[in-house]
C-alpha cells in the first residue's frame, strides 16, 4: 500500500452564530494516499468545503476545528500554531479554488504571483525562480510562458487563469493538493481539458489529491476513491468503482439518479430529483442527517448516532442502518 | 498608459476652462463692479468712465476671453485695491497655503489610513470603535469651531502654541491639525470599507493559501487594492481643504492665499478674486489628474485595459 499523505480522523469545526453552535463538519475521517484522488462529493452546504479549508487551516477565525487526528506525512498538524502552518502552506500542502476569475490578485503580474510562493518557501535565487516559473507555466499547458510572466490577471482568460492557479499551487512540489470545485467556474470544454491536466500532472508530482466537487461525472472520470457528503457528515465512502457499481446509501443512490447516462436517458424523460431540503447544522441532531428526505426511514433511523459501517469488509462504508439490498434505488418523484 | 494619460490631461484641460468661465461669469452676478468700484458718492458719468476705463462695458464673453488670453501669459491685470500685479501677489502668498495644505493632508493620511487599517483588520475591537468615535466627531464638528476651540486651549489657556502668523513651524500646528482633521472622517472611512472589502476577496484566501506572512498579505495584497478608491478621495478632500484654509486661514491670520481671498472679497477686488478662484480650481484639477495617474500605477486593469 502507498504511503499515506493525510490522515484525518474525527474532524469536526463548529462556528457559533446568532441562534446556536453550527455543526458544518462532523467526525470526519478520511485517509489520501499518495498518488491517489479521493473526492469529495456533495451538494452545496454540505461541509465540503469547509473540510478543506480546515485541513488548511484557512478557517475564518470565529471557527473553532477539532480533530483526533490531522496528520500531513505522519507529522501533527491539529496543534500547530498559525506561524508553522504557514510554512506548510502552499509548500507542503496547496490548495486550488472555485473562481479562477477572482482568486488572483489584480494588481500584480502573473510572473510576480507565481514567485511568491517560492520566495517564501524556498532560497533559489532570482533567476532561479524565474525559471522555475516558465517552467511550470510551460507544464500547465501555457504558450509563450515568459511573456505571460508580466501580464496582469485580467488579460487572460478564465480557463488560463485556473492554469495559472495549478502552476501556483504546484510550483512548491506539494505532497497534498486540495482543489475545490476548480472546473464549476469554466466553460464545458474546457473544463475536460483542466481535469485531464490535473490528473497528468497528479501522477507525475506524485502527489495525493482531494478534489471537491459537486460534479459526479468529473468523480467518475478522476478519482480513486470517493467520499460521498451528506449535512456535515461522511454518509458513504469507498473506492469509484464501489460507489458508482454498488451505491449503498439512499443520498448516493439519489445524487446518481440525478445524473443523465449516456444511452439510458431518452430526451424529456425526467430525472432524478431528492425532495426535500438539507437539514439545518445548529445545534446536535439525533439519528440520521438524510432521515428526512429519505424514501425508505423507518422508526430505527431516527435514533442515536448511525455509524460508518463496512458491509462486505472491502473498505466500502456507509452511514445507513438498512442493508444495501433493501429494495433497489429511490425512484424518481413523477 | 500614454493613452490614458492624454486622455485624462484633455480632460483636465477641458474642466479648467469650464470653471474658469463658469467663476467669471458668476463674478459678474454678484454687482455690477464698476459702482462698487467707484464709491458711494461718485456720479453716474464717474461710473460710466470707470465703466469705460476697465473695459466693463464690453459683452461678457469678449471681456472673458480678452480676460483668458492675458491669464494664459500670466497676466491677471492690476489688483484694483492694493494697485500691484495681481499674479506678483498671488504667487507671493501661494507657497503659505501649499504648505498649510500639505501639513494638513499629511496630517490627515497620517491619521486616517492606519487607523482604517486597523479598524479594518479587527472590526468591533476598542481601535475601531475608537476610529469610529473619532470619524463622528470629526464629521460633526464644524472646523472653524474646532479650530477657535484649539486656539483658546493651546493658545490661550495653556499658552502652548502662537495663535496668530505665519512665520515658524509651530504657527502651522494648529491650522494643519484644523485642517486635516476635516478630512479625515472620510479617509477613514472608505480606508476602513475598502479593506474589510479586500480582506474577504479570493485573492486575500489565495495569498493566504500560499503560506505568505501576515504582513505581506495585509500590505501587499490587500491596501494596494483598498487603497485605490483612497486615493481619489484624498484628492477631491485636499480640493475641499483649500476652500476650507480660507475659513482656517482668517482664524489664524496666515498670510496665505486664502486669507487673500476673504480680503479680496471684502475689498470688492475683483480681478485679485476671478484669479485666486481659477488658481485654486487649476490646483484641484491638478490634484485630480495626478491622482488618477497614481491609481493608473496601483491599478493595472487601468493602464492596460
Amino acid at each position: 500500500m502507498a504511503e499515506q499523505v493525510l490522515e484525518v480522523e474525527g474532524l469536526s469545526v463548529d462556528i457559533p452564530v446568532t441562534g446556536g453552535m453550527l455543526h458544518p463538519v462532523q467526525e470526519v475521517s478520511l485517509t489520501v494516499a499518495r498518488g491517489e484522488t479521493l473526492a469529495i462529493v456533495g451538494e452545496s452546504g454540505c461541509g465540503k468545503s469547509l473540510t478543506s479549508l480546515s485541513l488548511m487551516g484557512l478557517l475564518p477565525s470565529r471557527a473553532e476545528r477539532r480533530a483526533r487526528r490531522l496528520s500531513l506525512l505522519g507529522e501533527e498538524l491539529a496543534g500547530k500554531s498559525e506561524r508553522a502552518m504557514s510554512d506548510i502552506r502552499g509548500n507542503r500542502m496547496s490548495m486550488i479554488f472555485q473562481e479562477p476569475m477572482t482568486s488572483l490578485n489584480p494588481a500584480y503580474t502573473i510572473g510576480d504571483q507565481l514567485a511568491e510562493p517560492l520566495e517564501r518557501h524556498t532560497r533559489l535565487s532570482r533567476r532561479e525562480v524565474r525559471e522555475r516559473a516558465v517552467e511550470m507555466l510551460e507544464r500547465v499547458g501555457i504558450t509563450a510562458a515568459a511573456s505571460r510572466l508580466g501580464q496582469y490577471p485580467h488579460q487572460l482568460s478564465g480557463g488560463l487563469r485556473q492554469r495559472v492557479m495549478i502552476a501556483m499551487a504546484l510550483i512548491c512540489n506539494p505532497d497534498l493538493l486540495i482543489a475545490d470545485e476548480p472546473t464549476t467556474a469554466l466553460d464545458v470544454t474546457i473544463q475536460a481539458q483542466i481535469l485531464h491536466l490535473m490528473a497528468e500532472l497528479q501522477r507525475e508530482f506524485h502527489a495525493g489529491m482531494i478534489l471537491i466537487t459537486h460534479d459526479l461525472g468529473v468523480v467518475a472520470r478522476v478519482a480513486d476513491r470517493v467520499a460521498v457528503m451528506y449535512a456535515g457528515q461522511i454518509v458513504e465512502t469507498g473506492t469509484a468503482a464501489q460507489i458508482y457499481g454498488a451505491p449503498s446509501h439512499p443520498y448516493t443512490r439519489g445524487l446518481l439518479s440525478c445524473i443523465p447516462i449516456p444511452g439510458r436517458s431518452r430526451p424529456g424523460e425526467h430525472l432524478g430529483a431528492i425532495p426535500g431540503v438539507v437539514p439545518s447544522l445548529i445545534g446536535r441532531m439525533e439519528g440520521c442527517h438524510f432521515a428526512d428526505r429519505c424514501a425508505l426511514v423507518e422508526p430505527r433511523c431516527r435514533k442515536g448516532d448511525i455509524a460508518l459501517r463496512d458491509g462486505s469488509g472491502s473498505g466500502h462504508r456507509y452511514r445507513c442502518v438498512l442493508d444495501p439490498e433493501t429494495p433497489a434505488t429511490q425512484e424518481a418523484p413523477a | 498608459m500614454l493613452a490614458y494619460l492624454l486622455r485624462r490631461l484633455g480632460v483636465a484641460v477641458l474642466v479648467a476652462l469650464t470653471v474658469s468661465l463658469i467663476t467669471f461669469s458668476m463674478i459678474y452676478l454678484s454687482g455690477d463692479p464698476a459702482v462698487a468700484l467707484a464709491g458711494e458718492s461718485a456720479t453716474e458719468e464717474d461710473i460710466e468712465s470707470i465703466r469705460r476705463y476697465y473695459g466693463y462695458d464690453r459683452p461678457i464673453l469678449v471681456q472673458y476671453l480678452d480676460w483668458l488670453g492675458r491669464a494664459l501669459t500670466g497676466d491677471f491685470g492690476q489688483s484694483h485695491y492694493l494697485k500691484a500685479p495681481v499674479a506678483e501677489v498671488i504667487f507671493e502668498r501661494l507657497p503659505t497655503t501649499m504648505l498649510l495644505g500639505a501639513c494638513a493632508l499629511t496630517f490627515a493620511l497620517v491619521l486616517s489610513i492606519p487607523l482604517g487599517v486597523l479598524a479594518a483588520i479587527r472590526p468591533n475591537s476598542l481601535i475601531d470603535r475608537l476610529a469610529l468615535t473619532i470619524a463622528v466627531i470629526g464629521q460633526a464638528m464644524p472646523s472653524f469651531w474646532f479650530a477657535l476651540t484649539m486656539v483658546l486651549w493651546f493658545g490661550i489657556t495653556w499658552r502652548l502654541l502662537p495663535i496668530t502668523g505665519s512665520d515658524s513651524w509651530a504657527n502651522f500646528v494648529m491650522p494643519s491639525i484644523a485642517l486635516g482633521y476635516y478630512v479625515t472622517p472620510a479617509v477613514m472611512r472608505l480606508t476602513r470599507a475598502g479593506m474589510l472589502d479586500v480582506l474577504a476577496t479570493d485573492y486575500i484566501r489565495t495569498a493566504r493559501a500560499k503560506g505568505l506572512r501576515p504582513h505581506t498579505v495585509l500590505f501587499k495584497h490587500a491596501l494596494r487594492n483598498a487603497i485605490i478608491p483612497v486615493v481619489s478621495l484624498a484628492a477631491v478632500q485636499f480640493g475641499f481643504m483649500l476652500g476650507g484654509s480660507i475659513v482656517i486661514e482668517t482664524i489664524f491670520a496666515i498670510n496665505g492665499l486664502g486669507y487673500l481671498a476673504w480680503e479680496s472679497i471684502q475689498r470688492a477686488d475683483l480681478p485679485m478674486m476671478q484669479a485666486i478662484v481659477l488658481v485654486l480650481s487649476v490646483f484641484y484639477i491638478l490634484l485630480t489628474f495626478l491622482a488618477d495617474m497614481l491609481n493608473a500605477w496601483l491599478d493595472p486593469r487601468l493602464r492596460t485595459a
